[in-house]
């Protein structure tokens, strides 16, 4: 399946653009798109930071199953206000 | 009512949207643009925000805090975009019968939204510039150990 996965303020400036297309197998996870995003963006963040997902507009456990046409958003640490 | 906007706020309208007659009480906070982070001049801040999910979780709170508190209303506004040194980049307005609700509820709205919605602030310096929160739990992860030479020991 095709997910477009969506990079916001940090991410989207260490990525240099704003989205990324990605090819993933049936059946993959909020994980495996994460594992995936970071072996092509490897300065997205450190290994040890956790990277945050939005599936459809709602934040997304690790181990949550995309589907096609998911709108999937990388979230950096927020700091409104 | 939620908003995010590229439009300056203005404390009086997002303030009115929540009065009712049936109410004791309304308290309206703001959060404003700081001049300054660690001693360094801040020159400007800009915002950025996945809007959609901005108004999404605006609007969860806001309902949870109504439900939680018995307040009336609860109006929240936050500019997106550029905001120079002095602005206001936030509005929460709380209407209740009873002023305790009221600011108690407004306090935790905004820690709330400072949790939770995804809408993020820059600040730019002179030399520079920050994603604030983004590069601060980098900033603190601990550098790898120094190797220790022969000549150390």
């Amino acid at each position: 399946m095709d997910i477009v996965v969506r990079f916001f303020a940090i991410y989207r400036e260490r990525a240099a653009c704003s989205s990324h297309e990605l090819v993933l197998p049936e059946g993959a996870t909020v994980a495996d798109m994460t594992m995936e995003i970071r072996k092509i963006f490897p300065r997205l963040a450190p290994p040890e930071v956790n990277i945050v997902v939005a599936v459809n507009a709602d934040y997304a456990e690790p181990d949550v199953l995309l589907h096609q046409g998911d709108d999937v958003c990388l979230i950096p640490p927020v700091s409104g206000g | 009512m939620i908003e995010v906007t590229h439009e300056p706020l203005n404390p009086e309208v997002v303030t009115s949207r929540v009065l009712k007659d049936t109410n004791g009480a309304v308290v309206t906070f703001l959060g404003t643009t700081r001049d300054n982070f660690e001693g360094k001049r801040v020159i400007t801040l800009e915002y950025e925000a996945f809007e959609e999910m901005a108004v999404k979780k605006l609007e969860e709170i806001r309902q949870q805090l109504m439900t939680e508190f018995q307040i009336e209303d609860i109006a929240i506004s936050h500019r997106i975009g550029r905001v120079d040194i002095g602005q206001v980049s936030l509005v929460v307005a709380v209407a209740s019968p009873h002023r305790k609700e009221a600011f108690f509820a407004c306090h935790e709205a905004v820690d709330r939204l400072k949790a939770i919605v995804p809408i993020w602030k820059k600040e730019v310096y002179e030399d520079g510039s920050r994603w604030v929160a983004c590069e601060d739990h980098e900033f603190h992860t601990p550098e790898a150990a120094t190797p220790v030479t022969a000549e150390d020991s």
